[in-house]
């Protein structure tokens, strides 16, 4: 391929007409975009969101702009899914209509997206909104720090998606193997896409968990022990720690496949003495604590809406505790369950494979405890409790598939099968991704101030169970028969019907996400009838019902006084939920700030032009990052107060709120 | 923020400036967990390097290539921007701005020059055909040792700012603070810089 010195290896190539459903695809997201922008252009919505949104520091803010991000991508992502569904249901002793390579970017995008611009995004802008709230806290730790977390990994999402309109995405799957990845093999920008964007959201995951370690550690409300943190906070301050500990693994494996394909180095390649070993076990030493940094989050989501709708308190809350723990640690001993087939000995194997078995202990006991915790409860069938609810049944039988693949003997069977396909959508999908709709139809009322539509939601619930095991059922048949995983066509008739019948639940699941989207604009539609501000609408134990709905900027005009766990529901039995001073002082808060937009831009930029090798443009790029950080550590006034009439005028209308309420109810 | 704030050892600054107690309490134990962070990615590649560094793919080898004397001058001048570093903390507790300036461009000054040593070694390495395209083993000598550089040039860099933020706005408590935190990432890249002289240069000599 020609590079020129001013646009790199970028050409008019990089448009995809290489086949008509890339370039429609292409089209949906230009047009789509152009659209968002005209629509907001004519509502002239750009210096509201650029005021209260984009350089926003606000932890709550950002909060809902990740769970904004998630969504987006989880469409995308989905879309993915329905394609390669309905290729392999037609793609019999036939092509289908996709081409291979084709169909490959489409798994490497799904995966890619599914866990690093989806699941990651949608947990930390729920712990991100959450966890201040449960702690007492004002802010997290470093609120513009938080804000430039979200925009690194808002850009990431937006490489990705770039990648479908000029150039293509990597063929390599999301865990990306060498040599495949390496020039030889991939000499297309796809990897070098995925390089990048996985680079750029990596820092911005990075300190977005340092972040959330140092609220948890710090900024608990005075007199909160640690163990009288709510059990989300815990599992966020695991999944935190893991993500301190284990992103490194990606950002080390990564790096070097780029400096591979970029400098011509041999880490990874077949000659020159590479090692590909080395990146299956960097990958994984990362990749295994990535399945915990998502499931752990989901099981504090849980463990909030369980005993809330249970009405009791959580059982076996030590315990529980303990359980993170234990599998925050254990976590880093099973990477090498990845590759049992790639030639460890026997004994290694059985190493491995036991640690294994013995993670799926703590999980098996948190089973219990949620069992026990609805055990002769009042139990209450809001939609946070149906996904909770089906969760924990779906999950344990994720759960004995995947002590079936731990079996080193049996995962020689299984490696690489759809086996193995449907063993993880059976985690991620009951375990994280109901998780993240349970909290999401749990604390949408806190973020708003109105509910999702429980109608609505429930048709949603009904189609996504039912869809996920129509879709992933079929999978573990096809893995007993040996069907390979990441197949664009195939010749054995008697597999057809299973995909077909994949194929179904797929579209089931559309439907689900078809009335998740007409729930959310339903429920935005009926919100003057709705809404309620007084801010308890479930009944909930921790202190993120203690403010009001939406909650102020500052969260709490005086910081809660705190000696047990579940803070609010001993308020509440105390007789004293709420305090109202008669005195409130001003509150000191971060000032608005556009350095993590300008940073996100920036580094987008960088990638992009990293990618298309056009190095004038990364070299002032990567100038401009390091100009924008230096220039930010200048600033001085940084902070705003924000004045005691204020807070006094919010606190004493949300008071009034919580009054009529009670009288409502009384 | 609990009862008793727990402090971290070795920035327990509170008692000489109770007003910075609190702030450099978050900001530090922040940086202490990126710290660890990084500490990660130095790790792998440390793996990395040992796992490689015997595919020399017919290549020259470590033993036909390190040149002990040289890794040891830049160890010493590492070291010792290490300790004029510390004397720049001591002049920061008591407040002496000139002191401060003075011991931070003198470890600017010797982070320069370790940044020269290596980059002299490198291109004589070059010279002898030695790049990093040459092998595995390499390609992960160069990275460990240019992430480690490329981490002393971001310090040099720090302390650039440093310096102009205390033109600028004196020893305020941010500057203080920052130039704390830019304290332990000095001393850290010192230890980093000893294992790759445990694990890179000694064994070389060794065989
Ligand atoms: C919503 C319904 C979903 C459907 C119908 C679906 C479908 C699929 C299909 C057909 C594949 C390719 C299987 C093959 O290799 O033959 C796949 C791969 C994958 N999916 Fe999903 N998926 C869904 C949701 C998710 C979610 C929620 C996640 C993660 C949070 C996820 C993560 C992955 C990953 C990591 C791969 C592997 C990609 C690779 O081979 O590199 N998927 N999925
Ligand atoms: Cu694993």
């Amino acid at each position: 391929m020609n590079t020129s010195m001013l646009l790199g290896k970028l050409s008019l190539d990089a448009l995809p007409f290489y086949s008509p459903i890339a370039a429609a695809g292409a089209a949906v997201i230009v047009f789509g975009g152009l659209g968002v922008i005209a629509l907001i252009t004519w509502l002239r919505a750009w210096p509201y969101l650029w005021r209260e949104w984009f350089t926003s520091t606000d932890h709550k803010k950002i909060g809902m702009m990740y769970v904004g991000l998630a969504l987006v991508m989880l469409m995308r992502g989905f879309v993915d899914a329905l394609m390669m569904r309905a290729q392999q249901a037609m793609a019999m002793n036939a092509e289908g209509y996709l081409t291979p390579d084709h169909f490959q970017q489409i798994f490497s995008s799904h995966g890619t997206i599914m866990i690093f611009f989806m699941a990651m995004p949608f947990l930390f802008g729920l712990m991100n909104y959450v966890v201040p709230l449960q702690l007492g806290a004002r802010d997290v730790a470093f609120p513009l720090m938080n804000a430039i977390s979200f925009w690194l990994t808002a850009a990431g999402a937006a490489l990705v998606m770039v990648s479908l309109v000029i150039g293509v995405f990597s063929t390599g799957g999301w865990s990306g193997y060498p040599p495949y990845t390496e020039l030889s093999y991939s000499p297309t920008v796809g990897v070098d896409y995925w390089i990048m964007a996985l680079l750029v959201s990596g820092v911005g995951t990075t300190l977005g968990a340092i972040n959330l370690v140092v609220t948890i550690y710090k900024m608990r409300a005075p007199g909160m022990k640690l163990m009288q943190m709510p059990l989300f906070c815990w599992t966020a301050l695991c999944a935190s720690l893991l993500a301190v500990f284990a992103l490194p693994g990606l950002t080390v494996a990564a790096g070097l496949l780029g400096l591979d394909r970029y400098l011509g180095m041999h880490f990874f390649t077949n000659d020159g003495g590479g090692n590909v070993m080395n990146y299956a076990n960097l990958f994984w030493i990362f990749g295994h604590p990535e399945v915990y940094i998502l499931i752990l989050p989901a099981f504090g989501i849980f463990s909030s809406v369980i005993p809330t709708f249970s009405q009791k308190k959580l059982f076996g809350y030590n315990v529980l505790v303990y359980a993170t723990m234990c599998i925050a640690v254990l976590s880093f001993t099973v990477w090498l369950h990845h590759f049992f087939t790639m030639g460890a000995d026997a004994n290694v194997n059985a190493f491995f494979g036991i640690m294994t078995m013995v993670i799926a202990v703590p999980t098996g006991v948190k089973v219990y405890d949620w069992i026990l915790t609805m055990f002769r409860g009042r139990l209450r069938f809001d939609t946070p409790m149906l996904w909770s609810i089906a969760f924990i049944v779906t999950f344990v039988i994720g759960g004995m598939t995947g002590v079936i693949l731990a079996i080193p003997p049996l995962d020689y069977v299984f490696h690489n099968t759809l086996f193995l396909i449907a063993h993880f959508h059976n985690m991620l999908i009951p375990g994280v991704l109901f998780g993240l709709f349970a909290g999401y139809a749990y604390w949408f009322p806190k973020a708003t101030g109105f509910p999702l539509d429980e109608a609505w939601g429930r048709r949603a619930f009904i189609f996504w169970v039912v869809g996920f095991y129509l879709a992933f059922m079929p999978l573990y048949a096809l893995g007993f028969t040996g069907a390979p995983r990441r197949m664009a066509y195939y010749d054995q008739p008697e597999w057809q019907i299973y995909f077909v019948i994949a194929a179904i639940g797929a579209l089931s699941v559309l439907a689900g996400i078809i009335c998740q989207v007409i729930q959310l604009v339903v429920s935005i539609r009926n919100r003057d009838r709705t809404t309620s501000f007084a801010g308890d609408p479930w009944g909930g134990q921790t202190l993120e019902w203690a403010t009001s709905s939406p909650p102020p900027e500052y969260n709490f005009a005086v910081l809660p006084r705190v000696n047990s766990l579940d803070a609010f529901e001993e308020a509440k039995e105390s007789g004293q939920p709420y305090v109202w001073p008669e005195k409130y002082d001003p509150i000191e808060v971060p000032r608005n700030s556009m350095t993590g937009v300008l940073l996100g831009g920036t580094s987008f930029v960088l990638g992009f032009a990293a990618v298309w090798h056009i190095w004038w443009l990364a070299a002032l790029s990567l100038l401009g990052v390091i100009g924008i950080v230096i220039a930010r550590s200048f600033a001085t006034d940084t902070t705003r107060f924000i004045s005691a009439d204020e807070v006094k005028a919010h606190e004493s209308r949300w008071r009034t709120a919580v009054l009529a309420q009670g009288k409502a109810s009384s | 923020m609990t009862d008793q704030p727990n402090q971290h050892p070795g920035i327990n600054i509170s008692h000489a400036r109770p007003e910075d107690g609190r702030h450099t309490e978050v900001t530090v134990f922040g940086f202490w967990t990126f710290l660890m962070s990084d500490a990660i990615i130095f790790a792998l590649l440390f793996a990395t390097y040992a796992t490689m560094v015997n595919r020399t793919a017919g290549g020259p080898t470590a033993a036909e290539l390190f040149d002990i004397t040289n890794a040891f001058i830049e160890t010493i001048v590492l070291l010792a921007s290490s300790f004029t570093f510390g004397m720049g903390a001591v002049a920061l507790k008591e407040g002496r701005v000139g002191g401060v300036r003075l011991w931070l461009v003198v470890s600017l000054v010797l982070g320069l020059v370790f940044i020269g040593l290596e980059l002299r070694e490198f291109a004589g390495l070059a010279a002898r055909g030695a790049t990093a395209q040459a092998s595995g083993f390499l390609s992960s000598f160069y990275v460990l040792l240019s992430t480690h550089g490329l981490h002393v040039l971001f310090g040099c860099l720090w302390i650039v700012v440093m310096l102009a933020q205390i033109s600028v706005f004196g020893l305020n408590r941010q500057v203080r603070s920052r130039i704390l935190r830019l304290g332990l990432f000095w001393h850290f890249l010192d230890l980093v810089w000893i294992v790759i002289f445990t694990v890179v240069y000694l064994p070389a000599v060794a065989t």
